[in-house]
Parts: C-alpha cells; structure tokens; sequence
C-alpha cells in the first residue's frame, strides 16, 4: 500500500530526511523513545525536588535551592507555590509526555506494523506530525516554568475555579492542546494501520497480544480525548475572555467580589476531566500488559494461557473504562444516588482485569521459564501491578472512599499501578527489543542491577504511602506537619524520600547501559530470543520498508514448544 | 489515649466503626488474596524454572473445546456440553468468579446500604444542631443560627476581613447568627447538620476521627450530618487542592457535653455581633 508509493528503498535519503523529519515509523518510534524517556527523567526530577520538601519541610534544598529565583524559593527553600508547580507538572508529566508517549508512540510506533508484516504506518507523513505535535506540545508545557506566574499549579487535575484564578493555566491548556491533537492522529493512524495492513495470513486472532492491546488502545484515545480538547478550550474562554462555563456566581476571591457573570458549574469540569482520564489509565496499563503477555510467552517456551480470554478481557475493559469515570468523584459533590451506578460499574470492570493478571500467571504453569533480564521486569510486574490493583478495591469502594480519598494511598495505589507496573514493563520491554532496535544486546549484569535496585527503591517510595493514607495523611500538601494528624506518620515521608533518590540512582546504570550497548553492545543476530513474532523474522535493525518481501502468516503467535518439531519456536512465518 | 496512631485515628462518629469494618475486612481480603497468589506465583516459578532437558508442556491448544468428547449423560443439557467443553477456561476463571462474588456481597449488603446511611439520609432539623460551614482560601467560617434557630441573609458584596461571610446584620435573623473563625464545636450524641459551602474555590471538608470527608464545590450547598460518640479536640484539615496555603487551612474540632455547648454557644451569642477572627491577608491577589 503506501509502502510502495512512498518510495521505500528508491533513493538514499539526505540524513535530515533519515534521522530528524523522518516518515519512517521506526525512526519516530526511537524519536518517540527517546523524548518520552527524558520527559519521565523530567518529571522524575521535579518529584525529586518534592521529596526533600516533604520529607524536611522549609529545610533549604540542598545545592539547586539557590539557582532557583527567589520568588520560587526565596533563601533554598521551596515555596508553597512552586511546589504546587512541581506537583500540577509531575503529573502532567509523567502521564502525558512520559508513559503515554513511551507506551503507544514509541512501543506501538515501533513495534504495531513490524508485528503485523506492514511497510510501515497507513499515514507516514500524519506519524511524522503525530510526533513533532507531541514535542512541541511537550516543550510549551516545560517552557511554562519560565514564564512569568510560573507553571501551572492547580494539580494534574486542574478543577475549576482554583486553575481559572491560579497563573501559569493558559500555557498548559494550549499545550494539552498540541499534545491531544497529537494523540489523536496516531491512533487514528494505529487503527487504519492494524486493521487494513496486516500480512496476507494475519487474521485478528493471529494478532500479538501486543497488538490486540494497541488497537484497544487507540480506541480508547479516539474517543476519550475529543471531550478533554473540548473541556480544555472551554477553559481557555473561561480565563481569557472571561466566560463563565465553569464559574458560579457569587465567588468572593481572597476578599475580591468575582466579576464574571456566572452561572457555570465546577463539576462540570471534573466530568469532562475524568470522562478523558480515566480510560487514560487504561492507555497507560494495556500496552504494558502486552508487553508483558510477549515477554512471558517468549521466556516460558510456551502458549500464552487463554490468548482469547485475555483479548477479550482487554476489549471489555475498553468498552467499559467509558462508564467508570465518576468514581474519581464520589465525594465531589454529585448525587450521591449517581455514585452506585459507578460503584457498580468500577467492580465490574476489575473482572476482565483479574482474568488477563489470571491468565499470565497460569501461563507460567508448564513452561521452562529462563530468567532473562526481560522476563525479571515481567514477572516482577505480575505482584507489584497486583498490588496496586487490589489496593485500588477500598477505593473504588462508595463508603471507605470516604476517608481514603485524595488521601497518601490513593498516591501509593495509582503509583503501584503506573510506576511498578506500567513503567517496569515498560523497562522490560526495552530490554526484550533492544537487539531488534540497534542490532546489539544490553549488557545483563548492568540490567539486573538496574532491575533489583528499582524494585527494591520503588518498593520503598510507595510501599509507606498506605498507613500514610490510613492515618489520613492527605496528598498534596506542601508542608504536611502543618496538620496535627500527620505529625505521627511523617517519619514515612523521610523513608519514601531516601527511597526516590536511590531509585535515581539506579536508573543511572540504566542509562549508561541504554547509550553504550547501542554502539558497544554485543552484536545479536535477527532472532536472538528465538521468538515467534514477525518483527523477529527481519533484520536487526529493519531496514527502510521493514521486510524484503511482504510476509506471509501460517500460524497463531505464541506456537512455542509445538509437538514434533525440533526447535522449540515455530515462527509465524515459517511455511511449515 | 492518643487519637492519633499507627493505623487509622480514633473513631468519634457514629459512622466511623460501620467505614473502619470495610476498611479492615478488604484489607484482610487484599492481604489474603495476595499471600495465597504469591505462594502459588512462587512455587511455579521454582517448579517451571528452566532446566536442562525438560521441555514445556503445552496445556492448552493441543485439544480444542470442538476435539473434547462430552459423557453421554449431558446429551441431553446443551448448555452443560459448553460447560463441559470449556471446563479448561473456566477452571482458570476460577479465581475471578471467587473475587466477583465478594465484590456482589460487598455492594449488596455493605456499600450501598451504608452509603445511603451516610451521604443520603440526613437527620431531621428538628432534633439536629444546624451549623454552615463557608470554605475560603485559606481557612473555616463556621456559623450557628443563635437563639432564633434562623441563619440570616448574607451577601457577597459585605464580605469584608472583619465579616468574612458577608452577614446582613440589617437582616433580624442575622443579629444573633454567632460566626467563628477556625473553630467547630459539637454536642456529644445529638447530630449536627452542617451545610457546605465556599465562597471561591472548591475545598473539602475532612475530619480524619469522624471518618467524613465531602468536596465543597463553590455555587452548590452540600448537606452533611456527623453525630459524635466521644469527647475531644479533634481536626478539621482541608483535602482538596485549594491554592498555595492549601495545607494551612485547618481548624479545631471539639466535641463537648451538650451542656458544656450550650453554655458556650450562649456565650458566643451574648457577644454577637460576633467580631470573627480576622482572616490572615494575602498581597497576591
């Protein structure tokens, strides 16, 4: 298709055209990778400046307090605004320029039309403008620090009318802007993609899982943001022109009677809000998922346990993260009466949930499971995502959402889920196909470093946040010893603290690994883990146009360990 | 005894055993859960580890449900064929169906009726104490209607420092209304019905040891009911993001005997027109 009237292979192409605007999926993809990953080493550094504060609140900050300007942190010390800054940023952060972009613009990016026999994306060239959207969007967002007011700082969340009256909101909206008109032309184009480029053979239910997760995915994208870009210009009016979709009458700012007409609703915000983030946070959980299912696969020599049941299990969670997004908001101030409905509804949709976590640990039953450094990142999910699913039950619960709302274990659960599952699959996931990407193996000994310690530091930055939560330790406090409550539990705080800069500390390996395996690392042939999936069966790394001659498909993705066969993989593209 | 402890804070409202009781039999449930999965995560990590010339077993693929052979005795229930055929993907739903279970058992006869006990069926005026709460950036108004039992007229154009919530005191009702700064104080075993509201942005009301907390959203007035169990001073913290002093913004709780409240709320009134604590200014805005 468009393989071959965009000229894949005709002519070398000028190193511009090769390595910076580049149309190849596979060139976006490593820029996707590498400005997602330092977009989370970003938002890791703002939390990293947040701890100290936490831990030893009004202490100056070691070293960078000084090179702040002093309305920041006058004499070292962090002030109350600029740590709503950092908090507003290090959600926004590592949501939307981090996990989001590394999970779907540089897996999907990468991996969708390798894994489905495809040239390359449908649309080339709107996977180009996907991409420079994204980066543009991404550096508006970090420039809003320098601007006068600052960066935004009403949360992640951004409810009115705190995020109407606070500086620094304009920026972030037109950046959200820039970053959900990005979202949404790739997903467009990962479902164009996936359903009309497969490879003559590849039904849907040939697909990777990997793939199955992608597509869920883009849906989920697609149609989640729409309302948020909607939401958000609406916000824009409010605060530039002064309009009042979200501003009741009455207000009374800080002893200033508000002059707007009024007559808006502040709810309204928060469903918009949450009608986006919600199925969100299935786009940060799903395509690590399918990580996971290929890695497991791989290291235990055998079928996937249930590959319907789990693709099912993905389509039912896309279908129902539409009707859950209210149980952010049982105490927001919406009839209680509506609350059922979405307590209900969030119990249903952990059911897909538990059957796919069901469904990789049975699959490790019979294997010959080698524990390879990608496969140490994947087991490690299966407990640690557990964790984090089953703390979410008191949450999602009407009554003990009461008193464990928007408190440190709401904190510990979300980031049980995102941290130690998301982003340590998504570790995993560049070990496993690292080799495909540069043609060279990372160095193990420095990978299972890296992997211990980040277990281990993760494990301690959010593991005290639960009897924070249950003390009833509120989040987003700049100096939680200023409520008597929390005197008892802010010893945890200094544990979580040291914790997060051992987890940097860690991730310096890691790095090291990342850029010296590319031009130093073991040489690797095309199928080093001896895999079933097409992006195995061509060159490390694909040329330009992927494969020499359009695949053909003959079988399921996961026939590892097949009776009769001398080896234990059977490619998808072997004819027999 | 400290209120404060490892674990939750002490209980002081007649609600806060029936959350506790959730909150501690899903923990019991999460760590079981967790501690049976982890076993079995474990001994199939050591039994299925790679060794030399064992190969995988594959379990499934090798029979599909259409190869497997049903009993004759099920010809006659179809359903129980598909049953049968599938036994294989349902013995590995196995563990979801015991989770789903709970959740139901959960929702029916805990979740929902306590939540309606809590969040929707207030307490009659007649037999409660009636209290406004008025949220700001960044502390409490907290205000008692006096001997009248009426709250007076307020209006947003009066609010001053030295009249926080805009009270008319041309209005009658309003004259003896008593306004406190900081400062909720409650009858031991009678219900207070309290109305939520903010005069900018949206604020939450949470007091840890009465295990309530409900979002104050500006332009809306959010009821509420609290009937304390147990004397004390206790704390009324913000829980929603509400500007740079979000985490100052807190206030007093003190449960008294009802004669200990009332002879304070008479001493209050008795000094009406209240002179509120002023609220502290700020130059930024």
């Amino acid at each position: 298709m468009s393989g071959d009237s965009n000229g894949h292979g005709a002519h070398e192409p000028s190193f511009w055209r090769k390595y910076v605007f580049s149309v190849d999926h596979k060139v976006i993809g490593l820029q996707y990778m590498m400005t997602a990953m330092s977009f989370l080493m970003v938002g890791f550094a703002l939390m990293l400046l947040m701890r100290w504060q936490l831990a030893w609140p009004g202490a100056p900050i070691p070293f960078f307090g000084r090179l702040f300007p002093p309305d920041l942190a006058p004499n070292g010390v962090m002030s109350g605004e600029f740590y709503n800054s950092l908090g507003a940023m290090h959600g926004t952060i590592m949501v939307f320029l981090g996990v989001v972009p590394l999970a779907v613009g540089a897996y999907g990016n990468y991996l969708l039309p390798l894994q489905i026999g495809a040239p390359d994306m449908a649309f080339p060239r709107l996977n180009m403008a996907s991409y420079w959207l994204f980066l543009g969007g991404g550096l508006l967002m970090l420039s809003s620090f320098m601007m006068p007011g600052g960066a935004a700082q009403s949360g992640w969340t951004s409810y009115p009318p705190l995020s109407i009256i606070n500086p620094g909101q304009t920026v972030w909206l037109f950046s959200m802007v820039l970053i959900i008109t990005s979202s949404l032309l790739g997903s467009i184009n990962f479902l164009v993609t996936a359903m009309n480029m497969r490879a003559p053979g590849m039904s849907l239910w040939r697909l990777p899982v990997f793939c199955w997760a992608q597509m869920v995915t883009s849906v989920l994208l697609l149609l989640a943001f729409p309302p948020l870009e909607a939401a958000a210009f609406l916000q824009v009016m409010d605060r530039v022109f002064h309009t009042s979709f979200y501003m009741p009458k009455g207000l009374v700012v800080l002893g200033h009677v508000s002059t707007v007409s009024g007559g808006g609703q502040p709810l309204l915000w928060e469903h918009l809000f949450w009608f986006l983030a919600h199925p969100e946070v299935y786009v940060l959980v799903l395509p690590p998922m399918g990580i996971v299912a290929e890695i497991i696969a791989n290291n235990t020599r055998k079928p996937l346990h249930g590959y319907k049941t789990i693709v099912v299990s993905m389509i039912s969670i896309g279908v129902m993260s539409f009707l859950v997004w209210a149980h952010h908001m049982f105490i927001s101030g919406m009839s209680p009466a509506l609350s059922n409905f979405f307590l209900v509804t969030t119990m249903i949709i952990s059911v897909p949930s538990v059957a796919i976590l069901t469904c990789l640990i049975f699959s490790l039953k019979g294997g010959s499971i080698r524990f390879t450094t990608p496969m140490l990142y994947a087991l490690a999910f299966l407990p640690l995502f557990g964790i984090g699913g089953l703390t979410g039950l008191p949450l999602g619960l009407t009554v003990t959402d009461i008193y464990l709302h928007d408190t440190y274990y709401v904190i510990g659960h979300f980031h049980f889920v995102v941290v130690t599952g998301s982003i340590l699959a998504l570790l995993g996931g560049t070990y496993h196909w690292f080799p495909k990407w540069f043609g060279r193996k990372m160095n193990d000994t420095l990978g299972k470093v890296h992997f211990w310690g980040s277990v281990v530091c993760m494990i301690g930055v959010f593991g005290p946040m639960f009897p924070m939560g249950l003390a009833g330790a509120s989040r987003r406090l700049y100096d939680p010893t200023a409520q008597v409550h929390n005197l008892i539990v802010q010893p945890l705080n200094v544990v979580s603290t040291v914790f997060a800069y051992g987890l940097f500390l860690f991730q310096l390996p890691f790095i090291w690994n990342f850029f010296h395996s590319m031009f130093r690392g073991e040489k690797t042939e095309e199928n080093p883990w001896h895999a079933t999936t097409l992006e195995w069966a061509c060159p490390s790394p694909p040329p330009h146009g992927n494969f020499d001659k359009t695949p053909r498909v003959h079988r399921g993705p996961y026939e590892y360990s097949a009776p009769g066969r001398k080896t234990d993989y059977w490619m998808q593209t072997d004819p027999a | 005894m400290n209120i404060y402890g490892w674990g939750l804070p002490v209980a002081a409202s007649t609600y806060a055993q029936k959350i506790d009781f959730g909150i501690w039999l899903i923990h019991a449930a999460m760590i079981a859960i967790f501690v049976l999965w982890g076993i079995f995560f474990t001994y199939l990590l050591v039994k299925y580890r790679k060794r030399d010339g064992v190969p995988a077993v594959r379990d499934d693929h090798d029979e599909t449900p259409a190869k497997i052979s049903v009993p004759d005795s099920f010809s006659k229930f179809p359903f129980a064929q598909i049953l049968y055929k599938h036994q294989g993907e349902l013995k590995s739903l196995a563990p979801d169906l015991i989770v789903m279970l709970f959740e139901v058992g959960l929702i029916v006869f805990y979740a929902v009726p306590v939540w309606s006990r809590i969040k929707m069926q207030m307490p009659d005026k007649k037999d409660a104490v009636e209290i406004r709460v008025e949220a700001e950036q960044f502390g409490w108004n907290v205000r008692y209607p006096g001997p009248d039992g009426k709250f007076g007229r307020t209006k947003p154009e009066l609010v001053h420092f030295s009249n926080p919530i805009g009270l008319d005191r041309t209005d009658p009702a309003s004259a003896d209304d008593v306004v406190v700064g900081n400062e909720l104080r409650l009858p031991l075993g009678k219900p207070a019905l309290i109305e939520l509201t903010s005069k900018d942005v949206i604020h939450d009301f949470f007091v840890p040891e009465f295990r309530i907390k409900q979002d104050i959203v500006p332009g809306m007035e959010i009821p509420l009911w609290i009937q304390p169990t147990r004397v004390g001073h206790y704390e009324l913290a913000c829980a929603q993001l509400c500007g740079f002093g979000h985490s100052l913004m807190r206030g007093d709780v003190y449960v008294q005997s009802p004669a200990d409240f009332s002879a304070w709320l008479k001493s209050r009134a008795a000094a009406a027109p209240a002179a509120p604590k002023p609220v502290k200014p700020s130059e930024d805005f």
